[in-house]
Formats: C-alpha cells, structure tokens, sequence
C-alpha cells in the first residue's frame, strides 16, 4: 500500500436486511490505480459490501469514505456524479433500449455533449460489435456482448473508481478471458478497480490485492500472490468450521 | 354509408378520449408501479377549472385548465405518494383511492354534487362538410388533438435526454438511479405529463357533454384503467391501444346493437374484456419483465 490517502477507505462496515446482518464489520482501502479483489462464496457478504459503497443499500453502521469525503447521506443517483460507477451482478442492462441508449445512460451525470459522443467513439474501437450492434435493442446481445456493455455504461461516466460484481457470472471462460484482458486494459486507462467474485482462481491474477471474505467478515487479507499460496485460504474462504474442507482454487 | 362513416369517426374520437386516460394512467404505472385512480380528478378538478374562469378569453381558459391539472397532479404526488415512493403497489392503489374520494368530496364540499352546464366552445358543436359527409366538428378536433398529443409525447420519450431516462427508469428503476437518473425529477415529470393528458381529455368531454361534476373523471378513469390492463399493464403502446378499443368499441356496440339491446352495451364491451384477459392474462402487448432488483 502506497502512503497517499486511499481513494476508497470503508471502515467498521456493517449491512442489514432486517434481523440478518450480511456485513459485520469490514475495514479496507483501496488506493488509486489499484485493482482490489473480495473473493468469498455464495452468501459471504459480498454483494451486499458492494451494494453499500454504491449507494444502493444504507449502512447499520461504519463509514465510507470516498476521495477523501464522507459518503453518508447522499442519495443513490449521487454516488455515481462523485466518481464511483457500479456494474451490478446480472448486468442489468436496459434491454429494450438500444445500445447505443444504454451508453447514452451511462453519461447521465455528464453535460458535456461533444465529450460523451468522443467516448463513445473511442469506446467503440474497444468494443467493435458494441458498435454494430449500436442501434438494436440490448436484449438481443449475447451474456458476454451484454456484460461489455454494463462495462462500456459504466466508464461513460468517467468513474475514479469501477466496481463490478461477479462480471464473470454465466458466461463461457473464453469470453471471462476477454472481461479481464478488458479489466486490464480498463486500469491501464488509470482507473482504480474493485472487483467481487465467487471464484477465487480468477482474481488473482489481476488483483494487486485481494481479501477474503466469509460470513460477514474478511478472513483473510493480503497481496494476491501471497493470499494465492496462503495455506489459511480454503479455511478464510469456507469460515473455520469448515478447515481442512476441499478448497474452491 | 353516411352512418357507417359517421360511427367510425364516433367511434375514433371517444376510442381517443379514452386512451389519451389510459395513457396517463399508463405514465405512472410505468414508473411507479402505481395505479392511479386520483387521476380522475385531475380531470374533474380542470374542467371545474373551466367552469370558475368561463367568460375569459378561450386560451386564458384553456392554460386555466392545463395550469390546474399540472399543478394537482405534482401536489398529489409531492404530498401522498412521494412518502410510500418504496410501498408495494397494494398500499400505492390504495392511497391512490383516498386521494381520489378526498378530492372529490372535497369537490362537493365547496361546489356541491349537482351537474352543471357549460356551455364552452359551442363552436365546437357545429357540423361540417368532409367529402359529402356531414360530420360534428368536435369529433375531428378530438381526433386531432389526440394524434398531436400521441405525437408529442412519443418524440418526448424517444427523443429527448428526460424521456430516455424515464423509460430507462420505467424498466429499471434502481438501475437508472446508479447510473444518476433522478428519481425525484422523472416522477414529477411523468405526474406533470400526466396532468397534461387529464386536461386535454377534461375540455374536450366538456364541450361534447356540455356539463360538469365531481363525478365525471372518476367513471372515465374506471373505463380506461379497463383499457391499460388489457393493453398491458405497463406499456405506454398497450395503454393507449387498450384504452382506445374498450372507447371505440363501446361507441360500435351503440351503432351495430339492436336498439332494445343498446342499454346492455357496457355489459358486451367488459364480457370483450373478460374474454381477451382468458386468452392473453398478460394484455395484448405486455411491458417487460416488471422491475427487477439489483
């Protein structure tokens, strides 16, 4: 970790639905052009950490800081003007708008006209079928064209900071490769990521650093290489009850 | 012939009256999930409107009427639904009826429940010369209106930058609020819109009925909800075609129908509906999957 403040500083987070508390207490930085990895299986947490940091759910408790201001109280549609964009689980593409609309919603927060129709044209040497496809409905897009675009939408808001959750969820490995060569590429560009997946093996090797979470809570935290040959992994990933269990690498 | 042409063009114009309703209906269900059966009043409450400033001059009257309509439905929504933005649609469709019996009886209260007769526009009632046929001004202005109104708001919604995000925010509404379209503006817009319809249906069922009270925008609004439900809840073309066949069809029903069968029109149009609801439950051109979450 570099001294510079963090870009992103969540600390003593913690998320309920109700009487179930999906979040119990997280505390991590990430730091500007850096990609940040939460691995953990089905239920951990995750999804809810993220969804908290976009905005979407309130937190019981804890703060999260964003480019040094406190996030608190803000409404949802004001996350993304302060430079974080969100690329949900599923994608939630605009199906029936064309692909060109949905882009055209990934600027919403933006004015500048003649910029947004610049990156859309540059996006469009990065994403060529995106570009084909510009003026038929997003519905008709196959899963790994669909999760281009929720990427595509996201960047046009120009975000500092790019979440995304399960990116690779429902699609073919090969198409997976191209999501994270994209990822890679996104960084190049200087924007810090922070990336959510149940499957561990895919992170590590594009996260600089990756946390595992289980339960609510991070088990383990640490470089990606490290945390890739931590004999504590499968226990971290699976909670301790479970040590010595088969691990999900 | 002249008759046939005469009740299609009948059938065409209050086939209109009743989508451009179900359209505002349609606006709020879309992004809101929210049935409003208070935009009846808005239909009441601008052509009381045009009763309080009949004798100025007609465009003064007209942006009365509009201004009233507008106004109504932004407070309907600011002071009732806007606290239960997040409710299930059960509590919205009630509160929807409160708002609609407060007005109303808040209507009677200063004004009284007795009908009474405006006589606006009566220009508006003459008959003129169309290729041989003789046919009620009204009618065509109607029409007219109905196609300008459609027109417009359908270059809105496709083209302008506030009607992509109301779309965005009818299929996906969190979506759209992640990605910073705000939810506070596009409701109030789709309130204000509808306002606007209200008030176009409000003048001219004046000038075809020639009377006002508390009542009127209620039974308009029954009827054309009928008509959004088998259009598809949830989708503006489906609401508009909807609403316009169960008006359409009612007005046919009153020209083809043996006379001593004419009083049971109501009841043939709704076993129609009853039948189209058996065979396509979802209306005839269903909206997309309603809302997901993220």
């Amino acid at each position: 970790m570099s001294t510079a403040a963090p870009l992103l500083d969540v600390a003593g987070l913690v998320v309920r639905y109700g009487v179930v508390t999906a979040v119990r207490g997280v505390d991590f930085q990430v730091c500007e052009s850096e990609i940040v990895s939460i691995v953990g299986p089905n239920g951990a947490g995750k999804s809810s950490l993220i969804s908290a940091i976009a905005g979407i759910v309130p937190p019981a408790a804890g703060t999260i800081a964003f480019a040094g201001q406190v996030l608190a109280g803000i409404v949802l549609e004001d996350v993304v003007a302060r430079g974080l964009a969100l690329v949900p689980e599923g994608r939630h593409i605009f199906a029936s708008h064309t692909v060109f609309e949905n882009l055209m919603l990934g600027a919403t927060v933006r004015s500048d006209t003649d910029g947004v129709h610049a990156d859309i044209a540059r996006l469009f040497e990065s994403f060529p079928i995106l570009r084909e496809r510009a003026r038929q409905p997003a519905g008709q897009l196959s899963g790994g064209e669909q999760q281009q675009l929720a990427i595509a939408r996201a960047l046009l808001s120009r975000p500092r900071l790019l979440m995304l959750d399960e990116p690779s969820l429902g699609l073919a490995p090969a198409i997976i490769e191209q999501v994270y060569a994209l990822l890679r590429s996104v960084r190049e560009q200087g924007v810090t990521i922070l990336l959510v997946e149940q499957n561990a093996e895919r992170v590590f090797g594009i996260s600089d650093r990756v946390h595992v979470m289980s339960g609510g809570k991070f088990g383990l935290s640490g470089r990606a290489a490290e945390i890739k040959n931590d004999l504590r992994f499968d226990a971290a990933y699976f909670g301790v009850h479970m040590q010595g269990a088969a691990g999900n690498r | 012939m002249e008759q046939l042409v005469q009740s299609v063009v009948d059938a065409l114009s209050v086939g209109s009256l009743y989508a451009l309703t179900a359209l505002g209906i349609g606006l709020i269900f879309g992004v809101m999930r929210l049935i409003n059966f208070a935009h009846g009043e808005l239909i009441t409450f601008a052509a009381y409107t045009l009763l309080a400033l009949f004798g100025l001059p007609v465009p003064l009257t007209l942006f009365g009427a509009i201004a009233v309509a507008i106004l109504l439905a932004l407070l309907t929504e600011r002071a009732a639904f806007r606290p239960l933005r997040n409710a299930d649609p059960t509590t919205l469709l009630i509160s929807s009826f409160a708002v609609s019996f407060l007005l109303q009886k808040l209507l009677i209260l200063v004004v009284g429940s007795r009908l009474k007769g405006l006589d606006f526009l009566p220009v508006l009632g003459r008959r003129i010369d169309v290729l041989g046929i003789r046919l009620q001004l009204l009618q065509i202005v109607t029409i007219v209106v109905s196609a300008v109104l459609l027109a417009g708001l359908t270059w809105f919604l496709q083209v302008t930058r506030l009607g992509l995000h109301m779309r965005a925010a009818a299929e996906d509404f969190r979506m759209a609020r992640v990605l910073g379209v705000r939810a506070n503006r596009v409701i109030a817009m789709a309130f204000a819109l509808s306002g606007i319809l209200a008030a176009a249906v409000s003048c001219l069922i004046v000038v075809q009925t020639g009377v006002v009270q508390p009542r009127m925008g209620l039974q308009l609004v029954v009827i054309a909800f009928v008509g959004t439900v088998i259009g598809g809840l949830g989708s503006l073309t489906g609401a508009a075609l909807g609403g316009f066949l169960v008006g359409a069809a009612s007005i046919l029903l009153q020209a083809l129908l043996p006379p001593d069968l004419r009083v049971f029109r109501e009841a043939f149009v709704f076993v129609a509906v009853a039948l189209i609801l058996l065979f396509r439950p979802q209306g005839l051109i269903p909206a997309r999957a309603l809302k997901e979450r993220i």
